[in-house]
């Protein structure tokens, strides 16, 4: 097949590893909310780290749309 | 321009890096002129910005992170900057280009692992080799480290550059569709306006996620685990 239809043809596989993050992001703010319902009182505690762990999965998703932009663009 | 075979004229990046620079010191040094035990406006921006992150570098390598603060405060506010004046409109984000957040964290990298080193000599080699692995297990247990020591200046820089421009590339997009799609424009305006709001909380954290993960890095390096 042509080159170019195989370019989108990979960067929408490789798109599909954003399922990961969403579940990951959802898993995240799960036991973040769970946390704070259980003990109100430990809401300062696990916000800070409820914010770095959103952002290392986000990196995740953002890894796979570089590869899709890579296998699209070069 | 040229200086011999090397390009050396002002960027777009370079002068939003001397913008960045300069705004980031103007708050800091004039909001503290008039310093008064009860804060004005000014003051408590630069207080507070200072606090924040003092107490990450405290709560992250303990007393002895004191001496490398400078270094991350100057960090979190180059970042915090880059991001934050790529949402003014026209503005130009430099740190959505790999190349500048590859050099940010390969600079960072290569220190941490040199103040690694001359703190703890060649028993830095110890760190790959977390306590309390059983010795049968090191064979697969130390390149796996290796590859995860090595892969985190990839990560660090890879996580800024991608958030930035995936952030300002959806951005774009919904922006055009808004002109495109006439009346019913105000349905991908409204997107936009939340977009935006996102974009300024993702602008933030990311500045703040690679400021902690450089002074967790510090810490490994600083105490081997």
């Amino acid at each position: 097949m042509e080159l170019a239809a195989a370019k989108m043809i990979g960067a929408g596989l490789a798109a599909i590893g954003v399922i990961g993050a969403g579940i990951g992001i959802g898993a995240i703010f799960a036991s973040f909310i769970q946390a704070v319902g259980r003990n109100p009182a430990a809401a300062g505690a696990v916000t800070q780290m409820t914010w770095i762990g959103f952002a290392l999965v986000e990196a995740i998703a953002l890894y796979a749309l570089v590869i899709a932009f890579m296998i699209m663009f070069l | 321009m040229q200086l011999g075979n090397v390009d050396v004229s002002f960027t777009n990046s370079a002068t939003f890096m001397a913008i960045a620079v300069i705004t980031a010191t103007a708050i800091v040094m004039l909001g503290m002129r008039r310093h008064s035990l009860v804060p004005g406006r000014w003051q408590s921006i630069a207080e507070l910005s200072y606090l924040f992150v003092a107490n990450m570098v405290r709560d992250t390598i303990g007393p002895e992170g004191r001496r490398y603060f400078p270094f991350i405060f100057t960090l979190f506010l180059f970042v915090l900057a880059g991001n934050m004046l790529g949402m003014i409109p026209y503005g130009f984000t430099y740190t959505s280009h790999i190349i500048v957040t590859f050099t940010m964290a390969a600079i960072i990298f290569v220190g941490v692992t040199v103040i690694g080193f001359v703190k703890h000599g060649l028993h830095f080699f110890g760190f790959f080799l977390p306590p309390g692995t059983p010795l049968l297990m090191a064979p697969l247990a130390v390149p796996i480290e290796a590859i995860s020591y090595f892969s985190r200046p990839v990560s660090l820089s890879v996580r800024l550059f991608a958030n930035m421009l995936a952030g300002h590339t959806l951005m774009k997009v919904f922006a055009g569709f808004i002109v495109s799609l006439g009346v019913f424009g105000f349905v991908p305006f409204v997107f936009v306006f939340a977009l935006t709001g996102l974009e300024l909380l993702i602008a933030f954290l990311q500045a703040y996620v690679f400021t902690v993960l450089t002074c967790l890095y510090l810490n490994d390096a600083l105490h081997l685990h």
